[in-house]
């Protein structure tokens, strides 16, 4: 997956619930759950260094 | 007299095929897509992916099409080579995926005292005579085997039956929602894949080059097309006949992992507290993990602010105070969960 931007977003009690995240060119609303294809992708990149996930606004 | 109860049919029973989809007639996403090859992805038919290694320039059309053989299904699934590639570089590969949750593999009883023999079993044809490979990989213990089937240009059943696997006594495959066991039509190779003996006799661990030796390139020319459907794959050593199952069953076994909603007509953001409005979707099937989801377009606003995913629904909120003149909509909203 070619990841190019990701940033958390919080639900509207404050938590850190999604990632708006593009994904090869794709923009998506990731949950922050391991067992989700995409967040582990993005938990591994975030892991090896390719990326960082901006906090939310 | 009374006769001894047999079970004799149980290899006909329903729900053998473990494979969701092998008739390959619902293509959610698409019924056609061109210039695939750049990167892995599902692209039309539910539950079949395209995996890709490194970069190649062969590209194809992949296609639900209306040309299954007679009586097993209408549809197949067509990979037409567009772009071909005749420099293969070592770490280069196609092949059509289909990944399997551990919880739906207990039948098989891997990897201890018991474990059963699984049978593997298709129809495929091709625009020529070619040499292509079927891989089973256990994706919790890293092992896998495979083995070479050729093509005409009529259609052909392949049937394969593979040893139990006792691995090392201990690992059954999970017993969870993660992907256990991959099966992976081979098209495309390079040496990093092929330079090694191809391991057929039985599962043993992943070594790489043995995992496509001695397979032809689907990307040697754009002449070449490839046809798979009716797959099966089934506990015993008997390939039964494909298993007929009605199109209601199939797409919400394939709504587990990926559906639309909205696809036609709009989904309306309602108004859910004071200062925000929110779209509450319950999902149609208990999907396998909390799903990514994307917006097909947006009316009235961009973006939204936030969200909450679950495997049964999601709530996803944008901030904005009720007005009467105009409703926040989105079209084509996507989820997918997929292994």
């Amino acid at each position: 997956m070619n990841i190019t931007s990701s940033q958390y977003l919080q639900d509207i009690e404050g938590n850190n619930s999604s990632v708006l995240a593009t994904i090869d060119g794709q923009v998506l609303y990731v949950p922050v759950d391991a067992a989700n294809t995409h967040y582990a992708e993005i938990l591994r990149q975030v892991a090896a260094g390719t990326i960082t996930i901006a906090a939310a606004d | 007299m009374t006769k001894a109860r047999t079970n004799a049919s149980a290899s006909q029973a329903v729900g053998r095929n473990m494979v969701i989809n092998g008739a390959m007639n619902v293509s959610q996403r698409a019924t056609s897509v061109t210039g695939i090859g750049a990167s892995s992805g599902y692209f039309t038919c539910d539950r079949w992916q395209i995996n890709v290694g490194a970069t190649s320039a062969g590209r194809l059309t992949m296609t639900q099409t209306a040309d299954g053989p007679n009586g097993i299904s209408a549809n197949c699934l067509k990979l037409d080579c567009t772009t071909a590639d005749a420099s293969i570089a070592a770490g280069e590969r196609l092949s059509i995926g289909h990944n399997i949750e551990g919880q739906n593999l207990q039948r098989i009883g891997k990897g201890v005292a018991g474990a059963q023999q699984i049978t593997v079993s298709f129809y495929v044809k091709a625009s020529a005579s070619f040499t292509f490979g079927v891989e089973l990989y256990d994706q919790d213990a890293g092992r896998q085997i495979t083995k070479l089937f050729d093509t005409t240009t009529d259609w052909v059943r392949h049937e394969f039956t593979l040893p139990a696997d006792l691995d090392d006594g201990s690992s059954p495959f999970d017993d969870d929602n993660a992907a256990s066991l991959g099966m992976f039509f081979w098209l495309h190779a390079g040496s990093s894949f092929t330079s090694g003996t191809l391991n057929t006799a039985s599962f043993a661990d992943d070594g790489t080059s043995t995992r496509a030796a001695g397979i032809d390139s689907f990307f040697s020319n754009t002449a070449n097309n490839f046809f798979l459907t009716g797959v099966q794959l089934e506990v015993g050593p008997v390939a039964t006949e494909f298993e007929q199952e009605d199109i209601s069953t199939t797409l919400a076994k394939c709504q587990r992992y990926c559906y639309f909603l909205a696809s036609s007509g709009a989904e309306v953001i309602v108004q859910y507290q004071g200062s925000y409005r929110c779209m509450k979707v319950g999902h149609p099937v208990t999907m396998r993990a909390a799903p990514t989801f994307a917006v097909g377009s947006f009316s009235n606003f961009s973006a939204f602010g936030g969200s909450n995913s679950t495997t049964t629904s999601l709530y996803a909120y944008v901030a904005k105070e009720f007005d009467d003149t105009n409703s926040l909509t989105v079209v084509n909203v996507k989820f997918e969960s997929e292994l």
